[in-house]
């Protein structure tokens, strides 16, 4: 069953494409990620698919339902969590959850399951201005806010953008515990380690779709045999691989250089002699299965 | 390597009760890629503006390029560069203009400025956008233009907060392709970053946690000592612990 479709849509800014013709759907219960830079169009497409925006071409529905002519009963049925801080700050955590849930025509307690997990990290502040929260602790009670009222699709808008590692882990399994609940998620975000840990990706750069998938499907097409190297000095490897003709591709994964050769069935040997021949040392080489960001780089490339 | 173009001996900034930076003490190489982690609400962009000379330390000395941070702020900001994701470039500005108000600024001759426009111009490929406005060009040319337009005066650091943020993983690459000549024509580098693929790139990394440096030494002794095969696996063993968020 799906929870939401998308069919060649199309947006424009004063003459500049945001989107273009963009088609996916998404099931009921999925992690859906948009991966992809900024500027590639994420925002656009969420907009569209919350009724905030209208698509110059294509159509859309959510739940079954018009974004264009149903957007009423879309924005009870949805939601959305924009990129930036859009509670009051005027208001404490508490008030800002009960609004919310009274705009919705429903109560705290009603859906308390929902946000339960999260909301006990964020109550023992309950009386401080949101406006007055760390950036973490305002991320937690603007998803309260966006599933107090029980929502069939959540929107999340790079909600993990600018931060740190060990909090973007923490969000990742509040919507893991999200997803139990069958509540279906589509989430956007620049950082290409994310992508694992959806059950489909759309990868988009300038407006249009690269591919869609699951992420082993994306990486599993990768058409080349993919090495990891490394050297002593990886800034003087780096260069050699860039003017070397045997490379097809080669870029820098933190310590290593991910490469693969115009001749797929190199001698491995040949490519350390070759290598050391150049005055490399500690050379370091493996047979590796590409990720996202390699993935993302090759369908870039073509 | 040779002279420390930065050191810090137990800089502290308080603000009020609030300890945001709290005792640190190290040194950067002239030349070094100098990588500053740390959890959101550490302490690194405090850090950062009391080296930058736009914050005054609570106690503690430091020196950037050989200036005091408390008497010579203004000599320190003549010598170093600064760039950031939010704020890099006059988006209602030309990339030609943008080169030109920022040589101004820098003190650079007029003949100083010409040159630097037509180099930058070539270096970058921007011939055909040299006259657009930096609004209208796409967000990856326009990081590398920032980050050029940074070293312009060929100052003696250069610090980055988070330059890359949102940046395409092509685009991401040339970034630091640049990053590396900067580094090698003696200039040194400050970065700050939430990819822990370039922490592996930088030739250091400090790692702050709750106001203060938890970790400091090359991406490969760090992984050794935590025992761990990825920064990313270092930096969750000792920023999880944090108590502080931003």
């Amino acid at each position: 069953m799906e929870a939401l479709q998308i069919q060649h849509i199309s947006k424009h800014y004063n003459g500049k494409t945001a989107v273009n013709d963009v088609s996916f759907s998404v099931s009921k219960g999925e992690i859906f990620g948009l991966i992809g830079p900024d500027g590639a169009g994420k925002t656009t497409i969420l907009r569209v698919l919350t009724t905030l925006l209208l698509p110059d071409r294509g159509s859309a529905t959510v739940d079954g339902l018009d974004v264009v002519n149903d957007y009423k009963q879309i924005r009870n049925r949805i939601g959305y969590m924009p990129g930036r801080f859009s509670l009051y700050p005027d208001l404490s955590i508490e008030e800002n959850l009960n609004f919310f849930a009274t705009v919705f025509n429903t109560t705290v307690e009603e859906n308390y399951h929902l946000i339960k997990d999260i909301y006990v990290q964020i109550e023992p502040f309950k009386k401080r201005r949101a406006g007055k929260l760390s950036g973490g602790m305002k991320q937690k009670l603007a998803l309260c806010c966006a599933l107090i009222h029980k929502p069939v699709v959540l929107f999340l808008d790079e909600p993990t953008t600018g931060v740190d590692p060990v909090s973007r882990k923490e969000f990742w399994e509040m919507l893991k515990q999200l997803k139990q609940q069958q509540i279906t998620i589509v989430v956007s975000t620049p950082y290409m380690d994310e992508a694992n840990l959806c059950d489909r990706i759309a990868l988009i750069q300038n407006g249009k779709l690269l591919s869609v998938d699951t992420p082993e499907n994306i990486t599993g097409s990768y058409p080349d045999t993919l090495y990891a190297i490394k050297a002593g000095n990886m800034h003087h490897l780096l260069k050699l691989l860039s003017t070397w003709d045997a490379v097809l591709s080669s870029h820098a994964f933190g310590e290593f250089a991910h490469v693969s050769f115009t001749n797929s069935n190199i001698n491995e040997a040949e490519v350390i002699s070759h290598l050391q021949q150049q005055g490399l040392e500690n050379i370091d080489l493996k047979k590796i299965t590409a990720t996202i960001e390699d993935s993302f780089i090759n369908l870039l490339n073509n | 390597m040779g002279q420390q173009v930065i050191k810090t001996n137990n800089l502290c900034k308080r603000f009020g009760d609030f300890i945001a930076v709290d005792n640190i003490t190290f040194e950067v190489a002239k030349g070094e890629i100098f990588g500053f982690l740390g959890a959101n609400g550490a302490g690194k962009t405090t850090a950062m503006r009391m080296l930058c000379g736009l914050s005054s330390p609570s106690s503690g000395t430091a020196t950037i390029a050989g200036f005091d941070v408390y008497r010579q702020t203004e000599q320190i900001k003549k010598n170093i560069g600064y760039m950031s994701q939010k704020f890099s470039l006059y988006e209602d500005l030309t990339v030609l203009e943008n080169i030109s108000f920022f040589g101004g600024i820098y003190g650079l001759s007029n003949r100083q400025i010409k040159d630097k426009r037509e180099q930058l111009i070539d270096q970058l490929g921007l011939k055909g956008e040299a006259k657009k406005l930096v609004g209208s060009i796409p967000l990856g040319w326009k990081q590398k233009l920032a980050f050029s337009i940074a070293i312009l005066h060929e100052p003696a650091i250069v610090f980055l907060d988070e330059p890359t943020g949102g940046v395409d993983p092509l685009t991401r690459r040339q970034f630091w392709n640049m990053i590396y000549e900067a580094a090698d024509s003696g200039i040194t580098i400050f970065v700050t970053t939430h990819y822990m693929d370039e922490a592996e790139y930088c030739n250091r990394i400090s790692l702050m946690v709750d106001g203060s440096i938890k970790a400091l030494d090359t991406p490969a002794n760090l992984k050794l000592q935590y025992k761990a095969s990825t920064m990313d696996e270092v930096f969750y063993e000792l920023a999880r612990g944090a108590k502080r968020g931003d």
